[in-house]
């Protein structure tokens, strides 16, 4: 992947960091991504992100665990080896439910978690660049990405001005190592300038 | 702001002193950074004996098979079924405390769900064992899963409650497991962005899978943490369901019980509470997290174990109602005779149930009582060691006196490998619970962060003049926050 150029601003309280994310996005920078240390509701939808699929895929896995399951003992039960158990239908429904319902929940759960870690791109030994090794720890860390046009000056200048406590310009490579799934970055991978 | 201000100045502060987000950091990180005590090394290397003593029972039983236990002809279940049951019963707290709690949206569970679902973890690993060393000939364990095999294909048996089970706790055990890892890695990368030392670097570098704490990956945690709650819910009362089933599908007197599945399930959420009380009474001392696991935390889980003792008790009566009420000369037997009858040979054991598990917890009524954290450890390790008779009584009573009286079995007492093969997984359990205390974060560092400004005492005091807000403000504000 590309190595671009970032500009990393510092905010230590969501009371600042909100308003700041409204003013970033009205002045027209693009948000890379904010690092926080723990789930700050809504800011998601003040970046402007869309909502996550992931319950649908997980919907999707359940109900492939379901199928598996009835098909699989229905097979086995009807078709493969029949066994009269004191004379009850071959086809037991009620007594099949137990495993049914454990393998879609396995099913959804399992496939829920890979799903996770492939769209976050998450897995033992992948090494990620980190803006700031205090984002896991009380900082929120706005990343604003340049492209040829940016003055970084003044990106670092604004930010200071809405409330980041420290601001700094870093190239990375934010690296990804199984395809994109982010349609809007494609325009600055393109645009061989940004380089920095 | 105005999710911030929303939790009312009635509850009180589940996170108690000054704090910042760093502080916390600090608190819960810090017995993870430092070396671990002399108790610590104590209690490891007894846990690691009894894990030995354990293994050592275990290795004689795979080599001279289950007679090296004191089962005999009517008693096939003795104590190593009561110790699976009540094992995968404390099993059931964590996912409940992770998953109910977290849909019912209650701020406490955050200070103890971690330690709550490790303990889950680690009381499956030990629960598993029991079923799986019974079956004496270990080495074709295999043999109860469905797959293709070459034995002209023998499938299991789908309607066998005993295969459900099989189903139901390694689903369990996978989901729980995945559940609480998933929570775990914004923490790992915590500790993995402090790290001063080169090898906690890369352990915890590893074992956070890269995370960055992106607001995108924020995002899909939370629902993803959301929906494997919604799946662990019905899950965690399946399992107990499922377990109950094991006797109720049968037909021994005393088993065939339709009363079981919510007693089970009650009395498994009982006894998890009970041992989430006893290791987090320890661990907030030795570990200093008063300030975190607080006397608040402990009281509502005493609520919570007065009022699934008192269902459990519920149960109790009913079942012996209705053995009275049923007129079945067996059903009645199995209850008036086998149980409830001091002088029968283990009437003991249901005296020290029915005092164990429904009256001595009745002490929390008193709110005194459940904010003293002696009472409370004491009660605690009073209830499993009530619920361990609990399962106990439902299994040996049922069978050791059934309907044939010439092959009533001789008084039943464990051996010493049967001993032994409990204690080890005692020695299992807390070998596991000291790797866990000393190399991750017990308590959800970045859920009590989340919690802080609603619920920190610092900022609950800074909170009186928000509160002033007329109503329309507070509306108008909450609208605009989203």
């Amino acid at each position: 992947m590309a190595i671009k150029k970032f500009v990393v601003g510092c905010f230590d309280d969501e009371a600042v960091l909100f308003p700041a994310v409204k003013k970033v996005r009205s002045a027209g920078y693009k948000i890379h991504d904010i690092y926080t240390p723990m789930p700050i509701h809504g800011l998601d939808k003040a970046m402007g992100l869309r909502d996550t699929s992931l319950h649908t895929a997980g919907f999707i896995y359940g109900i492939t665990g379901t199928t598996t399951a009835l098909s699989g003992i229905g097979y086995v039960f009807t078709y493969d080896w029949p066994i009269n158990f004191g004379g009850k239908p071959h086809f037991s429904l009620p007594a099949w439910i137990p495993i049914t319902f454990e393998l879609t929940v396995l099913f959804s759960a399992v496939g829920m978690v890979l799903t996770f870690c492939y769209l976050c791109q998450m897995a033992p030994f992948v090494k990620k660049h980190h803006f700031h090794p205090r984002a896991t720890d009380d900082l929120f860390v706005m990343v604003i990405e340049c492209t040829s046009k940016t003055n970084d000056a003044e990106v670092v200048g604004f930010l200071k001005s809405i409330g980041a406590i420290e601001t700094k310009i870093e190239n990375a490579e934010t690296g990804w190592w199984l395809g994109r799934y982010d349609k809007d970055t494609q325009p600055f991978e393109q645009n061989e300038t940004a380089l920095a | 702001m105005a999710l911030l201000k929303y939790e009312s100045q009635v509850r009180p502060a589940l996170v108690d002193g000054d704090k910042s987000y760093h502080q916390i950091t600090e608190d819960i990180v810090r017995p993870i950074e430092t070396n671990p005590g002399k108790l610590w090394y104590v209690g490891f290397i007894i846990s690691l004996a009894l894990l030995g003593f354990g293994i050592f029972s275990i290795t004689r039983e795979v080599i001279y098979g289950t007679g090296q236990w004191n089962l005999n002809k009517t008693i096939g279940w003795g104590w190593d079924i009561t110790n699976f049951v009540w094992w995968i019963g404390i099993g059931h707290a964590g996912t409940l405390i992770s998953a109910i709690l977290l849909l019912f949206r209650q701020g406490w569970r955050t200070g103890v769900n971690r330690a709550a679902e490790a303990m889950t973890i680690f009381a499956v690993i030990c629960a598993g064992q029991f079923p799986i060393w019974h079956m004496g000939r270990v080495w074709l364990a295999f043999f109860v899963l469905p797959y293709p095999n070459t034995r002209g294909v023998l499938w299991p048996n789908f309607n066998s409650a005993l295969l459900w089970d099989v189903f139901a706790i390694s689903t369990y055990f996978t989901v729980s497991l995945l559940f609480w890892y998933c929570g775990l890695l914004p923490d790992l990368a915590t500790i993995r962005d402090r790290a001063k030392l080169k090898w906690r670097k890369m352990f915890y570098g590893v074992a956070s899978f890269g995370w960055s704490g992106s607001t995108k990956h924020w995002q899909r945690h939370e629902a993803l943490s959301l929906v494997l709650a919604g799946l662990s819910t019905p899950l965690v009362l399946s399992v107990h369901t499922i377990v109950s089933f094991d006797f109720a599908t049968s037909v021994v007197p005393g088993w065939h019980t339709t009363i079981f599945p919510p007693y089970f399930v009650a009395g498994a959420v009982f006894s998890g509470f009970a041992m989430v009380q006893s290791l987090l009474i320890i661990t907030r001392k030795v570990l200093h997290l008063e300030e975190y696991i607080t006397l608040e935390h402990i009281d509502v889980m005493n609520k919570i174990i007065v009022l699934t003792g008192s269902i459990v008790g519920c149960a109790y009566l009913t079942e012996l109602f209705i053995a009275w009420y049923g007129q079945n000369k067996f059903e009645g037997w199995a209850f008036l005779q086998n149980r409830v009858n001091l002088t029968s040979p283990l009437g003991w054991s249901y005296y020290i149930m029915m005092g164990c598990n429904v009256i001595s917890p009745q002490i929390f009524w008193f709110r005194k009582l459940r904010r003293n954290i002696t009472v409370t450890f004491f009660m605690s390790v009073i209830v499993n060691i009530g619920m361990w008779f609990e399962r106990f009584v439902i299994i040996v009573t049922s069978v050791y006196r059934d309907y044939l009286p010439s092959s009533w079995s001789t008084y039943y007492t464990p051996s010493v490998y049967e001993l032994g093969f409990y204690l080890g997984t005692f020695g299992l359990f807390f070998t596991c619970y000291f790797l866990f205390a000393k190399f991750f974060p017990v308590i959800a560092v970045a859920e009590i962060k989340h919690i802080l400004k609603k619920s920190g005492e610092n900022y609950k005091e800074k909170m009186d003049e928000a509160e002033k807000e007329t109503p329309e403000e507070f509306a108008h504000e909450f609208e605009h926050a989203h």
